[in-house]
């Protein structure tokens, strides 16, 4: 398996890069997991919420009084019963210039997706709350709905707000170098038209909420299954009018799949503690898969229309591409579209650039981050180009991306745009060339055309797509850990993040067993409740091995000198005679004078009641710490697909899928590559399988996992996977994320692969996902 | 599902049932309409069992009943009267993992987990049935089931492992 390049000077490294099993799995293998509907909420009344079946309409009237006649429901709260808490839920990303639509925790007037919450019906049971929801009644004025960026942008059609006067959330353009003259005197421009439609995150655990407010310490319990336990604490503090520490945020121990949406806020999270102070009775509520397909945030809705401009050679010159965004009913952030605008020029020098966003509110439920966010979009498109201008001037697809690549000593290599933290779009490190060269060496490109034309020859179509990106991770603001020598001297590390599946309790135990010295069995992690470390951000945007990494390194490495210093205080020797190991402190040049881990938590934390301690003795052993990223730092990669295609039925086989990844140094391989074969599986699905369809009206047309095709363990093929190592200059342990990096890529390189193989036929794949369908009018539909 | 109001307390309206749940029979008093998987997580208190989708199609909440792969979101607890009930509690023994279990976390076959035992579930019984000796066979065996996190490679790497040792079981002895 892969295996640590340089990881920092003078370091000795004994469990940060070993693909160590993880410790989370005996729980979860045994079904003793503690997944939020697990915990035993017995006493808990539960909750069940009416939604808009109508994509556009205005609540006339809601009438509740036949379902609280019902046996067993305890009480119905609409917006009306709410009016304190009917505030707007802001988005994590804005722009000065967004046209700004307030975003309720439950409709008010006018519900503006299918799936927007208008009632919580609270009950003994889900079974009576759900018979509740239909004996409520409810008069609409249906509306006119809004159903696709295309839609929102018709001249007088309607409008997505009743009162708005336009359906743009935000127009944005960010230009590099001069791109219009650029056009006008580049040798070759050609352009087109790309399509990404809607799917989702599809965690196979929904969402979930459940709280109970203590009347003695007047303290607010929430258990919320979410990526962002310290940001939803923040949201309710701010809504509530109470203080930080009123709110205690536990994100389970275990959180079946995040994925994106459950970064997002809702107004479930807020109704819902917010029921249970008015009740004073514990209340908890939990997603149905239904409820998931209506009511979390998805993504990848956009419509692209490109230009490059490139000489005889081959050389990029210029990249316009004009985007249309589909945000969804309300802004819940401009991460994903901002993020798509700086993804575009990918791993290729490109001296002019203009990347132009159109974001459209729709009658939809809102899009916001989810496992790319924003990137395979961007990555979709740049990458067709790529193998477009290829295609113009009769070259292999790998010869136009090496002539265009950003060379390893080009770094740091400032883009000209900005990134999605704010912050300059300048990649920090990477080894673009040693990406595709990897791929081009596995893959055997030679071979491959002589395989191609032979089975073209058998009237079998047969294609290669490659697709390059880089990936902005490890972003701001912060991340924090605390690390503890606890009195019984082991060492407990603290994240303010919480894991939905990443193995933290294993990664963060090698960091911090390294950056001490002890023995990794003394090393426990936990996780996800804002009463144990005051302050974090959360696990999204591939961000937590680069920020809490360093944060679990650097208060290890405090508290390590805290370490040495009582050892030296108590053995009388200087601090640089000593070392540390196992679970003792100890003289080198006499290793049986030693004290143990539980002598230096007796004497620094239990401590003698009332007894003065040496002046040079460090107590409270506890080290909390807080890392700040400059910028992101840029992971990167390279897919590379052999797909058949049946002209026949449209049906696309994968022949052979690779996948090339730098994240900089590997906390755990073994994590790391299963983030990538995941994230790999989710490309597939994004390229050829998953579609959320809607009606003309805004009606969904795929509510279950019979209309809306998750991938198999058939449709998923175990690809090849090789590393390429550069580490970050700008983080301690030289980490970059690696939870998007196997989904990003994928959905260009299969687009490319099947436009290979239908070369023949002089198919253009403009659309995805690559159904059946689409595949056939690809091959039979065209001019 | 509408209600019929005039009898307005379907609480009433319970059974008597006698099921076998990983070895041990027990007598339950259980609600007409509560499904079995709520039965086994919410009665029985067994939470190891999930729901991911409640329509029968994602396998998170597969037991085992009666030797057969079953959904239990899709049975009524009532249905499974006079039925012997294996859900993923009783795979490990004494703390012990099984060895299927011990290859998934070798091949690092599960990341959040949720599905997990369902995986688990539909594998025994799919291996009571025979051996999975080859990679489509393995895909095959997992593809009633949905997994969001891993992309199944490192489940397929665990159920050929734990084929190929009791091949070699076999074989040594």
């Amino acid at each position: 398996m892969s295996q640590i390049s340089e990881i920092k000077e003078n370091l000795t490294v004994t469990n940060i890069g070993r693909g160590m099993i993880r410790r989370e799995d005996p729980r979860l293998l045994t079904g003793q997991g503690k997944f939020i509907d697990d915990l035993p909420f017995s006493d808990f009344y539960e909750a069940a919420i009416l939604r808009s079946p109508h994509a556009h309409a205005r609540v006339v009237s809601i009438d509740t009084e036949r379902a609280l006649k019902l046996s067993g429901v305890i009480a119905i709260y609409t917006a009306a019963d709410l009016e304190p808490i009917m505030k707007d839920l802001p988005p994590k990303v804005s722009h000065p210039k967004l046209n700004y639509q307030i975003r309720l925790p439950m409709v008010k007037e006018y519900a503006n997706y299918v799936g927007e919450p208008i009632a919580v019906v609270v009950a003994e049971n889900r079974y009576i709350a759900e018979d509740a929801l239909d004996l409520i009644e409810i008069e609409y004025e249906t509306l006119p709905a809004v159903a696709s960026t295309h839609a929102a942008l018709r001249k007088g059609g309607p409008k997505v707000h009743i009162g708005s006067e336009s359906n743009v959330a935000v127009h944005i353009i960010q230009k590099a170098g001069d791109p219009e003259a650029a056009l006008k005197t580049a040798p070759h421009v050609i352009r087109e038209t790309f399509k990404i439609t809607r799917g989702g995150g599809h965690s196979i655990e929904g969402r979930g909420v459940a709280a109970r407010f203590d009347p003695i310490t007047q303290q607010l319990t929430v258990w919320d299954n979410t990526q962002a336990p310290h940001y939803v604490r923040q949201m309710l503090a701010t809504i509530y009018g109470m203080t930080e520490d009123e709110i205690r945020l536990i994100a389970p121990q275990d959180i079946g799949g995040g994925f994106g949406p459950k970064a997002q806020f809702y107004g479930e999270e807020v109704v819902i503690p917010w029921i249970v102070m008015q009740m004073k009775h514990p209340v908890k509520w939990v997603e149905d898969r239904w409820e998931n397909f209506i009511s979390a945030t998805m993504e990848r809705s956009q419509t692209h229309r490109v230009e490059v401009g490139f000489d005889e050679d081959g050389h990029l010159l210029v990249l316009k591409d004009v985007f249309e965004h589909d945000q969804g009913a309300y802004c819940v952030g401009l991460q994903v579209p901002t993020i798509t605008m700086s993804t575009l020029p990918g791993p290729y020098v490109i001296p002019n650039i203009h990347s132009e966003l159109i974001s459209c509110y729709t009658n939809i439920v809102p899009t916001s981050s989810l496992r790319g966010a924003g990137r395979p979009q961007a990555v979709t498109v740049m990458e067709r180009m790529m193998d477009r201008i290829a295609e113009h001037l009769g070259m292999e697809p790998a010869e136009i991306r090496r002539r265009n690549l950003i060379q390893p000593d080009q770094f740091p290599y400032a883009v000209g745009l900005l990134f999605r933290d704010g912050s300059p779009l300048t990649y920090d490190s990477g080894n673009y060339p040693a990406l595709l060269e990897g791929a081009v060496d596995r893959i055997d490109i030679v071979k491959f055309r002589r395989d191609q034309a032979e089975a073209r020859s058998q009237g079998r179509f047969l294609g290669l797509g490659l697709s390059m990106y880089v990936e902005g991770t490890g972003i701001g603001p912060y991340e924090g850990a605390r690390v503890r020598l606890t009195n019984s001297g082991k060492i407990l590390v603290t994240l303010a993040a919480s894991p939905q599946g990443q193995g933290y309790e294993t990664v963060y135990a090698q960091v911090a067993a390294d950056a001490i010295g002890v023995d990794i069995d003394l090393v426990e992690v936990r996780h996800g409740d804002t009463s144990s470390i005051p302050y974090g951000q959360g696990t999204f945007a591939s961000r937590v091995t680069a920020t809490a990494g360093p944060a679990v390194w650097e208060a290890s490495e405090l508290l390590k000198s805290d370490l040495l210093a009582v050892a030296a205080s108590l053995l009388k020797c200087d601090v640089s005679s000593l070392a540390l190991s196992g679970n003792s402190v100890f003289i080198e040049s006499e290793p049986e004078r030693r004290v143990l881990l539980y002598d230096i938590a007796l004497v620094s934390n239990v401590g003698r009641h009332g007894m003065s301690v040496p002046r040079d003795l460090p107590i409270a052993i506890e080290r909390t710490a807080y890392f700040k990223p400059v910028q992101a730092v840029y992971s990167s990669g390279i897919s590379a697909v052999i797909v058949e295609v049946d002209p026949e039925t449209g049906k696309i086989e994968i022949l052979k899928s690779l996948l090339g990844h730098d994240c900089g140094n590997v906390l755990n391989p073994m994590i790391v590559e299963g983030q990538i074969l995941g994230g790999h599986a989710h490309g597939i699905g994004n390229a050829i399988y998953e579609e959320a369809r809607y009606s003309e009206d805004g009606q969904p047309q795929a509510v279950s996992y019979l209309d809306y095709a998750l991938p198999t363990a058939i449709e998923v093929p175990t690809p090849e996977l090789f590393h390429v190592f550069s580490p970050s200059p700008l983080n301690p342990l030289g980490v970059k994320g690696a939870g998007e990096g196997g989904t990003i890529p994928v959905p260009g390189a299969v687009a490319n692969a099947v436009e290979d193989a239908l070369r023949p036929f002089g198919s253009r794949i403009c659309e995805l996902p690559l159904t059946p369908e689409r595949v056939l009018r690809a091959i039979y539909d065209h001019d | 599902m509408a209600v019929d109001e005039s009898r307005a307390d379907p609480v009433e309206d319970k059974s008597w049932i006698s099921v076998t749940i990983n070895g041990s029979k027990q007598d339950y008093l259980v609600e007409q309409r509560l499904s079995l998987a709520d039965f086994i997580r919410n009665q029985v208190g067994l939470k190891g069992t999930h729901l991911g989708c409640e329509h029968g199609s994602c396998g998170a909440c597969t037991v085992i009943i009666d030797d057969r792969a079953v959904r239990s979101c899709l049975m009524f607890a009532v249905q499974s009267d006079g039925s012997s009930i294996e859900t993923v509690e009783g795979l490990a023994i004494d703390g012990v993992l099984s060895p299927l279990q011990e290859s998934f976390q070798a091949n690092h076959a599960l990341q959040c987990g949720f599905c997990t035992s369902g995986f688990l579930m539909s594998l025994v019984a799919r291996l009571r049935e025979g051996p999975i000796d080859t990679e489509s066979e393995a895909r095959e065996a997992l593809s009633g089931n949905i997994c969001r996190c891993t992309g199944y490679s490192g489940m397929v790497a665990a159920i050929l492992e734990q084929s190929n040792s009791i091949q070699g079981i076999k074989e040594n002895s």
